[in-house]
């Protein structure tokens, strides 16, 4: 008891913090939906093989455009596979993408945008007039440029995104670490003998964490869905492979009589991206001390 | 005693919109091994800038023009910056008048501490954990412990700023340079401050110390001798007891009189006029507008900065020139 009782003493403002966190995500009925949506979406990428009816890829052609049923709860589709199967294992390849790339931009852009901010001048200028270059272009468009260029392939799709992604977060970086870099304990750090590698990192990289965090919740949802267009334009995932895009695709020719074949993994695809918008703005409300209460 | 420091013509100006700033004109300052020289002057004569130059900590749109700043007879403006990040912390240290913003505040007093001693010294955690606890101790907080779990916020002005003296010294550096590390505190601190950096000065963890500040009473008391500046230049520097007993320049002169005295209840003087623009200086002598003595050659021509008598440097065209004052 006592080491527990030691424990909360020192961390007691972090208890706070995640205390006034849960309050303010339970007065919300957004931020709740969105955590919903999110919990549901990474327990079932988790547990997806006690959660499915069948092998995602087996086929069945007996059982061809069978509607919603019991037996199969999101049909079937032109090959007879389980759509509702096909859905709970595309979670596992959306989640994965998400978080490996945003997970890579976040470290690309935010690197690179400290460095800029930081040191500014010529380092500063040639990085941000890559970044121009880059958000000069639709990121649809020149992410399907960078995949059709690689060719198809999830590991593709994820560098085409990446490639198009990190500009946000370097730009918000910077911007983040011109303010921090002018204050008075950066510079006092400085006169102390703190080097710029350690300024950058242990003392301005705190700072500047939480936009950058509420960027990267909002942006999965962004990557996500850039991952099922480019899927569903025939960049990402091959087949048989049950990729939501992919999967929204290959239903695109019986739309009008199988609509579920479509529908379904359609419908993942903007739950998943509605739950990750709605928890990016709450954690924005929260993340942010100026909108506390 | 051997010249630390030497700074000669030191001029640093910023670039703005409204114009360039001189905010140094040519500063002189040298500071002997052991010393404590204190540099006073108004709000924007340049006494930070003159601190920040010598550390090198001007960013743009400052810019360090010209000048030298000599420090164990070398160059400090002519190393590079790799060389010059190992002279700050670990030769010349620097502590500053808001204790509390100096600190990151969303690190604890442990993580601040063990890193500038781990930059500074080639010591391993438990070695830095253990000379934290013992600096803390050196600068009298009471339980160093409790102290180093702490947020910056948590602390009063005063412990923040014997955190940060800690930090400061924590590698022996041969110069601490003090940017009126009391003003924001209040007095009975400013005082405990003021015992705690002599202590250390007899107890050698400071060898010397250039002490910024615009109190004249906290300069007598701690200073060997003191620079006057005013308008981006020193114009007067001497040993403390001359400065006080033998002021040479007009403006020392004025700032001597303008001091409240206790028993005495008539209206405080004031020097009129105001600190000069820095963008537009006045022509000539700087001070020359406001000057009771003030002949024409003060609006034309710059005067120098001479030694009238034994170490006694002064800016004046009439420093020599007794029947004058």
């Amino acid at each position: 008891m006592k080491i527990l009782d030691k424990w909360l003493m020192e961390h007691k403002y972090k208890i706070q913090d995640v205390k006034l966190m849960m309050n303010m995500i339970r007065e919300s009925f957004l931020a709740k939906l969105g955590l919903t949506i999110i919990t549901m979406f990474i327990l079932t990428a988790i547990f997806a093989p006690f959660i499915a009816t069948q092998d995602p890829l087996m086929q069945d052609l007996t059982n061809r455009f069978q509607p919603p049923s019991l037996e199969h709860p999101f049909g079937t589709d032109h090959l007879g596979r389980d759509i509702f199967s096909r859905v709970v294992y595309g979670s596992r390849i959306s989640l994965m993408m998400g978080i490996t790339v945003t997970l890579i931009l976040f470290t690309i852009g935010t690197t690179l945008g400290l460095i800029a901010g930081f040191f500014g001048g010529a380092v500063d200028e040639i990085i941000m007039r890559i970044t121009d270059i880059i958000m000069a272009f639709p990121s649809l468009i020149l992410a399907i440029a960078v995949a059709a260029a690689l060719g198809p392939s999830l590991l593709n799709t994820m560098i085409a995104i990446a490639i198009v992604g990190w500009p946000r977060y370097a730009r918000l970086a910077r911007a983040n670490c011109m303010q921090v870099k002018n204050e008075l304990y950066i510079e006092a750090a400085r006169a102390i003998g703190v080097s710029n590698l350690r300024l950058i990192f242990s003392h301005i990289f705190p700072m500047i964490i939480s936009p950058l965090i509420v960027q990267a919740t909002i942006n999965l949802g962004g990557v996500i869905l850039l991952a099922a267009g480019l899927g569903f334009l025939g960049l990402g995932a091959q087949p048989p492979t049950p990729e939501w895009g992919l999967m929204v695709s290959e239903g695109r020719r019986f739309i009008s009589r199988q609509w579920w074949i479509s529908g379904f993994p359609g419908l993942a695809i903007l739950l998943v991206a509605l739950g990750f918008n709605l928890l990016g703005d709450a954690l924005r409300d929260i993340l942010d001390v100026r909108m506390r209460r | 005693m051997e010249k630390l420091l030497d700074v000669r013509d030191l001029r640093t100006y910023f670039y703005t919109y409204r114009g360039v700033v001189k905010a140094l004109n040519g500063v002189y300052l040298t500071i002997k091994d052991g010393e404590v020289v204190g540099l006073v002057g108004e709000t924007g004569s340049g006494k930070s800038v003159t601190a920040r130059s010598i550390m090198r900590l001007i960013d743009p749109p400052g810019r360090i023009v010209g000048g030298n700043v000599f420090f164990e007879g070398r160059d400090l403006l002519k190393l590079s910056d790799g060389e010059m990040m190992k002279i700050r912390g670990r030769k010349i240290s620097m502590i500053f008048q808001e204790p509390v913003i100096a600190l990151n505040p969303v690190l604890t007093i442990r993580t601040q501490i063990i890193e500038t001693i781990m930059a500074n010294r080639d010591v391993s955690v438990n070695e830095a954990e253990e000379i934290a606890l013992e600096l803390l101790e050196a600068v009298g907080l009471p339980n160093p412990k409790m102290i180093m779990k702490r947020y910056p916020f948590e602390l009063s002005g005063g412990m923040a700023q014997r955190v940060f003296i800690a930090m400061a010294i924590s590698a022996n550096p041969r110069l601490l340079i003090a940017d009126e590390p009391t003003s924001s505190l209040d007095v009975t601190i400013q005082a405990q401050i003021l015992d705690l950096l002599n202590r250390l000065m007899e107890e050698g963890r400071i060898s010397s110390m250039l002490y910024i500040t615009h109190d004249l009473g906290v300069a007598a008391e701690l200073c060997h001798r003191i620079a006057v500046m005013y308008g981006g230049r020193v114009i007067e520097f001497a040993s403390t007891e001359e400065i006080f007993k033998e002021p040479l320049h007009p403006y020392t002169r004025s700032l001597l009189k303008a001091i409240p005295r206790l028993g005495y209840y008539d209206e405080l003087y004031t020097i009129p006029g105001r600190v000069p623009d820095l963008v537009n200086p006045p022509s000539g002598c700087m001070f020359h507008p406001r000057c009771p003595y003030m002949k024409d050659v003060c609006k034309k021509e710059i005067p120098e900065y001479v030694e009238i008598d034994n170490s006694h440097y002064v800016a004046c065209h009439f420093a020599g020139v007794k029947d004058v004052r």
